[in-house]
């Protein structure tokens, strides 16, 4: 911003005599901060209610988010005031969305508690987002500081010892979320598993909600899932799992499904997000002990993701998920049911794989961001996808990545287990197809069609579903300016 | 004798579901992973059980070998030698953070598949102990395969 602001009062006395100031006048803005190596960044877009000056607003948003109240205590001189009080030190506005502006806060060290999500979080998105001078708050991205990113564990195995685990490699993984949702027994549920899994998927998938509902208690669905995965192992020579999906009323009730999953002898284990960030990070340690695969089904992160003007934004999630200690997370698929613009998609899938993630405001990221060794997340692209867009998705998401057809497994016509073959043969010929060095993104319905000459489940399932698209704009997409300075 | 799955055969690997692979296909595969910098291996076993992680290496990992041609002429030995084995090809990529395998396929199977079996041990209430077990283990290794 170009116009000069009142900046923070100087004189102590003055600054800590009783009564109300403004955010920028108690410390809270500094335009001419340079944040250390060990400070949280965080960048929020926020729209200042009609007459707010968006700099006040900025300062607004450290100040609440840190050590602020609304009026002057003299208890602040007590402390090492200076040092807890977070700074806002940029403000910029949104390129083509007036009323909205870009503010940089910057957080130091001593604000978190080593290796807690809930502690960060509690902080970052506390109060902040209630706060009346503002209309809205969304918590775009940041930029976790290495020595902060070094007090968590991440994943339990991560992408690379999964992979180990599974034995294989050089392919994205195949899956499919068993169906319909709700209904099914025991017995029939398994029925399902077994078929897709022999048919040629790694994985199958329990559903968000499914828990213990009356039709379905746990352990009958446990031991079913089991059966079926172990005969569908015996049956092709390959690992072969289901996200057993351990999200129950209470933490006890998730220990004691976690323990009977791990007796049956499953390679992972399910949570849904809604679960909340202490239960998370308990289940990774449980996996860490236990040498389990920790799925994430990120439900219900669409009420505060989705809306560009209000929430915290996807990427973060990633981010803190990663932290936190998740081996598989839903990240979009762009080219199905669900929402997700194809850039900022692949920006989350960057935060999940990436070593370094660099820079890249075309797909979301406004910082640089070392991980330290931090081990990788598999993506999971899940919903409304099918055989006829395998080059867009292998071309879109690489090799790291959870290709789940539900539908397009369960779905195709010719059964359960014709859906995925007709699923593992497109993928395998596709990636055939890309290492040969052809140009997959425009030869790919082409590569298709010849592959479903002499499979017929696959001519089937390009027949059901060739033609089936969903295209609708996207609500959330990344807004820049070219010209934008792209980091802190 | 064939296995039971949709494609009668093992199906580990990356092209397991697709017709096998000429040698001219697998040069292709070779120098994609050369490309990329990888490092070649040529494994066989003849006995594939999924958790059978270490099959027996033919020769160490070919770090220096930069031309197809030459890892192909090593697969050929390799079945030459072992002609009713499983052979696969891996590939290695010591990038920081990776440090693993990459790529993974079959490229010599057995003429005959014999599968596994799934042994069951009830325990307590309906729980089930599972154990895979490889058919072509059951005779002694020194009458196993053709030499």
């Amino acid at each position: 911003m170009e116009k000069a602001v009142e900046g923070v009062i100087k004189d102590a006395k003055k600054r800590y005599s009783a009564g109300v100031l403004k955010y920028r006048q108690m410390g809270y803005w500094d335009a001419d901060y340079v944040p250390k190596e060990t400070d949280t960044l965080c960048l929020f877009r926020i729209t200042p209610q009609e007459g707010v000056d968006p700099i006040e607003a900025a300062a607004a948003v450290a100040g609440e988010s840190s050590t602020a109240t609304w009026t002057v205590v003299w208890t602040d001189r007590l402390t090492a005031c200076d040092s807890y009080r977070a700074k806002a030190y940029k403000v910029e506005p949104v390129p083509n969305s007036p009323g909205q502006y870009f503010a940089w806060v910057a957080y130091d060290i001593i604000l978190f508690e080593e290796g807690s999500i809930a502690n960060m979080t509690a902080s970052l998105i506390g109060n902040v987002f209630s706060f009346k001078p503002l209309k809205a708050a969304r918590l775009e991205d940041m930029r976790i500081p290495v020595a902060y990113v070094k007090t968590f564990k991440g994943p339990p195995c991560g992408l690379i010892v999964e992979r180990e685990r599974l034995d294989k490699f050089g392919r994205p993984l195949l899956g499919a979320t068993t169906k319909p949702k709700l209904g099914l027994s025991g017995r029939n549920y398994g029925r399902v598993v077994y078929e897709g899994l022999k048919g040629g998927l790694d994985f199958m998938k329990d559903d968000e909600n499914i828990n213990s509902q009356p039709f379905m208690h746990w352990r009958d669905r446990f031991l079913n899932v089991m059966d079926a995965v172990n005969k569908a192992s015996a049956a092709t020579g390959e690992v072969k799992g289901s996200y057993l999906n351990i999200t129950g009323a209470t933490v006890e009730d998730m220990y004691e499904r976690a323990e009977f999953a791990k007796e049956l002898g499953s390679v992972v284990i399910m949570v849904d997000l809604i679960v909340g960030w202490s239960t998370i990070q308990s289940m990774s340690n449980w996996c860490r002990k236990n040498d389990m695969i920790l799925h994430m089904h990120r439900a219900g992160h669409g009420t505060y993701t989705r809306q560009k003007n209000h929430g915290i934004s996807f990427r973060v999630i990633a981010k803190w998920l990663r932290l936190a200690g998740v081996d598989h997370l839903h990240t979009g698929t762009a080219v199905g049911k669900l929402e997700g613009d194809p850039m900022t998609v692949q920006g989350v899938y960057n935060v999940c794989r990436d070593s370094y993630t660099k820079t890249d405001l075309p797909r979301g990221l406004f910082f640089d961001q070392d991980w330290a060794d931090l081990r990788k997340v598999m993506p999971v692209a899940s919903g409304g996808i099918h055989a006829g867009q395998m080059h867009q998705l292998l071309d879109m998401f690489g090799d790291d990545v959870i290709m789940q057809f539900g539908g397009g497994t369960i779905g195709h016509p010719g059964g359960i287990q014709a859906g995925a073959v007709a699923n593992r043969v497109a993928l395998e010929v596709m990636v055939k197809a890309r290492n040969e060095g052809r140009d997959i993104k425009n030869e790919g319905p082409e590569i298709l069609r010849q592959a479903a000459k002499w499979c017929s489940p696959l001519q089937q399932a390009l027949d059901t579903w060739g033609e089936i698209s969903f295209n609708y704009a996207s609500t959330d997409t990344s807004d820049y300016a070219v010209t934008a300075s792209a980091s802190a | 004798m064939t296995m039971t799955n949709p494609v009668r055969r093992l199906t580990q690997g990356c092209f397991s579901y697709l017709p096998d692979l000429t040698d001219k296909e697998i040069s292709l595969q070779i120098e994609y992973g050369l490309n990329k910098g990888y490092a070649w291996s040529v494994e066989y076993t003849d006995d594939p059980h999924p958790r059978n992680t270490y099959w027996e290496m033919f020769g160490a990992p070919m770090f220096d070998l930069k031309d197809a041609a030459g890892v192909l002429m090593e697969l050929q030995n390799c079945r030459k030698t072992f002609p009713d084995y499983y052979i696969r090809l891996m590939a290695f990529d010591s990038t920081r953070g990776v440090e693993s395998i990459v790529m993974s396929f079959i490229v010599n199977r057995p003429k005959n598949e014999p599968g596994f079996g799934l042994a069951r041990q009830e325990t307590h209430g309906r729980t089930m102990r599972y154990t895979v077990h490889s058919y072509a283990t059951d005779r002694p290794e020194t009458e196993r395969g053709s030499r």
